[in-house]
């Protein structure tokens, strides 16, 4: 049940990593100044959806190389097998660990308590922080009140529900099993069991849905009383059962223009309900309700990402493990790395980077970033009304609702 | 089999009573080269180990396509072994005629310089319309006809019923038709001995001032351009200085020889003789087919008839895909003309497309043949503008213009234009006469005649606008004739016509490469097909593009890509970044070959899909 997309099948081309999973020397240069935070991948799902390309898998027992086992029961030690690896790779890093956010697959086939002994893994080694931000993502269907209750008692204060729709019809085509209502009473649930901060992830333009359905999924969201929203245009990647019927002429595609009333939609009605944007597809209350493991990802910090696939960035090195829970699990029983390449990044890499994803961001992008060709691009961004003029006037990039529309066409100007 | 004659007659020493010149004229495939070859064979000039197949065909785009462009003679010696001439060794130039529709000039050089033709015909298929019309040129040209059937070895030969065709076109007695085999050497021997028996021999005065004509030229990287020439009257000899008689350039004669078919130098070539000669010049046009060779003292001073220069009448844009590549495509061009006096080609711009040339062909097939050329030899990518042919436009005050390339069509008032027109002779099975009648009508043909070859084959003779067979006629007469019809046409002139010119316009801005010159009453389907084609080809932008046709300032279709709304990925966390950067750095590469028309971020795919597709491949109109 992967919502929030940490993970896309595809890995990228790379170096190989160190057999002992090393860092370059330079990649902890000032690291004092940057917060770290951990992404812990769950890669087991009931059963996998239409339209997820994740890396997930509804098998509840892979063999690795071997004959080294990877189960869902033993899932949990196999993966503080990487935070104890991590540990070593950090060596003496003071930092402890700012945000974890736990993800999948559907991390809640897990019991709450494996969740539990993987943060208690992370604080025996790492020490969290004073108010660390401590997300699972959660099926609707997979958790009650207990459930809920043990994760707070393991140590979790956020929790990401995967609602996508309030109509049948939708979740359908999505293959959601969950029914409508369910994801809004779970809100309630974590309320009551202590969740400070609880978000509910939306997806529009799933073929078939209409401009009412949308509307009536962004109001009971609202209803439900979440103080963040997550909501995604429906992404058709190669190679899924969706693309598959799309293909086949089963199911409409949707057009771009649709996807663009949507989103409009959405802004419209969270910001009516309080709610301000501070990502292109994200929502909070307030500044407390915004997820900080995310803004991590967009403000260049350092993370480590363990489980099959996951990806890590440390000092402008980016990392990513094998994608097979066998092989990763192999790779660990053996004392090796899981990490199957990596790149070390240019400064030019850097620059491009931050522009690419702060410029998603509201606060925006520096203009001093820019080079010369990309400075011009943005007087003319500012022209075309896809950037923000009180902003600019002060130095930064911010786009407008429009701009936010054609986020990757700006980029593409900008970073020239 | 005969061996090597003993006693050859040397060149330039040779008696014209004892010479044969004669060609080959025959359709593709119908097994010209493979005759040629056996023929070299027999007469011992080539032996089994040098032999390969189609020796005469150097280039490999006419080896794999089995078609020869450039000609070259061959000096063969041949003792018959029946019949007045017997055991007596005669000299046999084969001059190799070019065997294509845009070459019939040459084609009638060549067999100008001959006085006997072998009509060559597959057994299993008859005769075809370039073969009748190159046919037609050799009566004109006085040449004795040896019909002769080929291929009699395959199963489905009928030599009966092509025997009885060719009977009937040539005005002879079916039992007068030779059969062979080239392939199996059958029949071959015999023939050779009817080429001594049947081709007059050559006549001129021995005294005169020599006159020879220039039937080919070549050009080779080491050597030079090589002339190949019938001596007609007097005598060449080695070391002596020559004359061009259309230019009255001069050159000194650095070799002089005959094709054996290696070349081979000699003393000199007399009456009758064919051979080649070298100057050391580095240009085919100043060695033109046609001119009259003479000696620069007291020399002849009436040419020899027939002389024409090369004019183009399919022109076509070329530009290099990539940009950069623009050098590399002058310098392939100038490389190709050194072998190639008909191609022309100047520099022209295009918004859409960049800087490349405009080129101008002597028809389709030359236009293909230069492009494969350039693609293959030279590695180059290249985008072609859909063929146009030459347009004379008279305007009200007076002035002419001609028109080569569309965008440069005039403006103003405009009293009448002129067309290219050529007269097609289309022959094939009877059964399609319906449909070849309905093409050539909707493409603006006029009936000449029509006349049954055989029971069942017919020829089919039009005057067509050359513009309406550049584009895809020739694609279309066989899809419409299960690829049994053949074609062949020639210039006849121009004629005035109601064309106007079509303009693309995208969000107001001209596009040059779409300009197109079409008759009034195809022009709106041309300007819907292009709008719509474009319309699914032009990448929607940030604001809305209008695609328009236009005549003039009259719009006459209209299409609109709508503005794109939303160009961003909903998703972006930790395991997205890699690629997004890489996703961006890809586009940063695709956004390099964007063309700009006007605001208009066109890709070069899309102009490249727009011109090649139904309409506009010249690829396609292949032969």
């Amino acid at each position: 049940m992967p919502d929030n997309g940490r993970m896309p099948s595809a890995l990228p081309d790379g170096e190989a990593v160190p057999a002992d999973g090393s860092l370059p020397p330079s990649a902890l240069d000032g690291s004092a100044s940057r917060p770290l935070g951990f992404y812990l991948h769950v890669p087991y799902c009931a059963t996998r959806c239409g339209y997820c390309d994740f890396n997930t898998y509804t098998a509840t027992e892979l063999r690795g190389s071997g004959g080294v086992l990877a189960s869902r029961e033993n899932y949990a030690d196999t993966l503080i097998e990487e935070i104890r690896l991590a540990r070593k790779v950090l060596g003496d890093d003071p930092r402890a660990v700012e945000t974890v956010f736990v993800g999948g697959g559907t991390p809640t086939l897990l019991p709450a308590q494996d969740l539990g002994r993987m943060l208690a893994a992370i604080r025996e080694e790492f020490g969290l922080a004073e108010g660390a931000e401590v997300t699972t993502e959660a099926n609707p269907e997979s958790v009650d009140p207990g459930y809920l209750e043990r994760l707070r008692e393991g140590g979790f204060n956020r929790v990401s529900f995967g609602m996508q729709s309030a109509r049948q019809h939708v979740l359908k085509v999505l293959d959601r099993t969950h029914t409508p209502g369910r994801p809004e009473a779970c809100v309630g649930e974590a309320r009551a069991a202590g969740f400070a901060h609880v978000n509910l992830d939306l997806i529009y333009g799933t073929p078939g849905e209409s401009d009412d359905d949308w509307r009536a999924s962004l109001e009971a969201a609202i209803a439900a009383g979440p103080d963040h929203v997550s909501a995604y245009a429906l992404i058709v990647e190669e190679g899924t059962q969706l693309a598959r019927r799309i293909r086949r002429g089963e199911i409409p595609p949707t057009d771009d223009d649709v996807h663009a009333d949507r989103y409009l939609m959405a802004e419209e009605a969270l910001s009516g309900a309080g709610f301000g944007w501070y990502e292109v597809s994200n929502w909070a209350t307030t500044q407390a309700g915004r997820c900080r493991h995310n803004e991590l990802y967009w403000r260049g910090a350092d993370w480590w990402g363990a489980g099959p696939g996951a990806h890590s960035h440390v000092g402008g090195v980016r990392w990513w493990n094998v994608k097979h829970p066998g092989a990763y699990a192999a790779a660990l029983a053996e004392g090796r790395t899981p990490g199957a390449g990596r790149e070390l990044l240019s400064d030019e890499d850097r620059r491009v980077e931050r522009i690419l994803l702060e410029l998603r961001l509201s606060d925006g992008c520096p203009l001093t970033l820019l080079h010369e060709r990309g400075a011009r691009a943005a007087a003319r961004a500012l022209t075309d009304g896809l950037l923000a003029p009180a902003p600019y006037a002060q130095g930064r990039a911010v786009l407008t609702l429009k701009g936010r529309l054609l986020a990757d066409a700006v980029v593409r100007d900008l970073v020239d | 089999m005969p061996a090597t004659p003993s006693h050859v007659p040397e060149p330039s020493r040779t008696d014209p009573a004892l010479i044969r010149n004669f060609c080959i004229i025959a359709h593709i495939d119908h097994g010209k080269s493979t005759l040629a070859d056996r023929m070299l064979q027999l007469t011992g000039v080539v032996d089994q180990r040098q032999m390969r197949a189609q020796y005469l065909d150097r280039m490999d785009i006419e080896r794999e396509r089995g078609i020869t462009i450039k000609s070259q003679a061959v000096r063969l010696p041949w003792a018959p072994t029946t019949g007045d001439g017997q055991a007596t060794t005669h000299v046999l130039n084969m001059i190799d005629t070019p065997g294509h529709v845009d070459f019939t000039y040459e084609v009638s050089r060549s067999l100008a310089a001959c006085e006997g033709t072998i009509l060559l015909v597959d057994a299993a298929q008859g005769i075809e319309a370039q073969t009748l019309a190159n046919l037609y040129l050799a009566l004109e040209n006085d040449l004795t006809i040896i019909p002769v059937l080929n291929k009699i070895d395959l199963p489905a030969a009928q030599p009966e019923k092509y025997a009885a065709e060719l009977a009937h076109i040539i005005g002879c007695d079916t039992s007068d038709v030779l059969k062979v085999s080239a392939k199996t050497g059958d029949g071959v021997a015999e023939l050779l001995d009817e080429v001594v028996r049947q081709v007059p021999a050559p006549v001129g005065d021995a005294n005169a001032p020599a006159r020879a004509m220039i039937f080919d030229s070549v050009y080779d990287s080491y050597r030079g351009v090589v002339t190949y020439v019938k001596v007609v009257d007097g005598k060449l000899s080695r070391r002596e200085r020559i004359q061009m008689m259309s230019t009255g350039a001069a050159h000194e004669l650095l070799e002089i020889g005959v094709s054996a078919p290696e070349m081979a130098a000699s003393d000199g070539l007399g009456v009758g003789e064919v051979g080649y000669l070298i100057t050391g010049v580095k240009d085919v046009r100043q060695s033109k087919v046609g001119d009259t060779v003479t000696q620069l003292h007291k020399g002849a001073t009436v040419p020899l008839g027939g002389y024409k220069d090369p004019k183009p009448m399919v022109f076509s844009g070329l530009y290099p895909l990539d940009g950069s590549d623009y050098p590399e495509l002058r310098e392939a061009l100038d490389k190709l003309q050194l072998n190639d006096a008909a191609l022309v080609y100047e520099p022209e711009t295009s918004a859409a497309l960049g800087f490349g040339f405009r080129v101008g062909f002597l028809g389709l097939l030359h236009l293909d043949v230069i492009r494969e050329r350039l693609e293959r030899e030279f590695g180059l990518d290249l985008i072609a503008t859909a063929p146009n042919v030459v347009y004379r436009v008279i305007m009200e005050d007076g002035s002419e213009h001609t028109v080569t390339n569309p965008s440069e069509f005039p403006v103003g008032k405009i009293n009448e234009v002129f067309e290219p027109m050529v007269r097609a002779t289309v022959l094939a099975p009877s059964e399609f006469i319906g449909a070849i009648m309905e093409l050539c009508q909707t493409r603006r043909g006029a009936l000449l005649g029509m006349d049954y070859l055989s029971e069942d084959r017919v020829e089919l003779r039009y005057t067509l606008p050359l513009a309406e067979i550049v584009f895809d006629f020739f694609d279309q007469l066989k899809s419409k004739t299960r690829g049994y019809a053949s074609l062949d046409y020639e210039p006849t002139g121009e004629q005035t016509s109601e064309l106007v010119k079509v303009d693309i316009l995208l969000h107001g801005d001209k596009v040059d490469a779409f300009s197109a010159i079409l008759h009034k009453d195809k022009a709106y389907a041309y300007g819907v097909r292009m709008a719509g084609k474009l319309r699914e080809l032009i990448p929607r932008q940030q604001f809305e593009v209008p695609i328009q046709a236009a005549i003039g300032s009259r719009v006459i279709a209209r299409e609109t890509v709508r503005a794109i709304r939303k160009d961003v990925l909903a998703k972006c966390y930790g395991g997205d970044i890699s690629r997004k950067r890489k996703l961006l750095e890809k586009q940063k590469e695709g956004k390099k070959r964007m063309k700009m028309v006007g605001n208009v971020e066109v890709p070069q795919e899309a102009f490249i899909a727009a011109l090649s597709t139904d309409d506009g491949d010249t690829a396609k109109a292949k032969k």
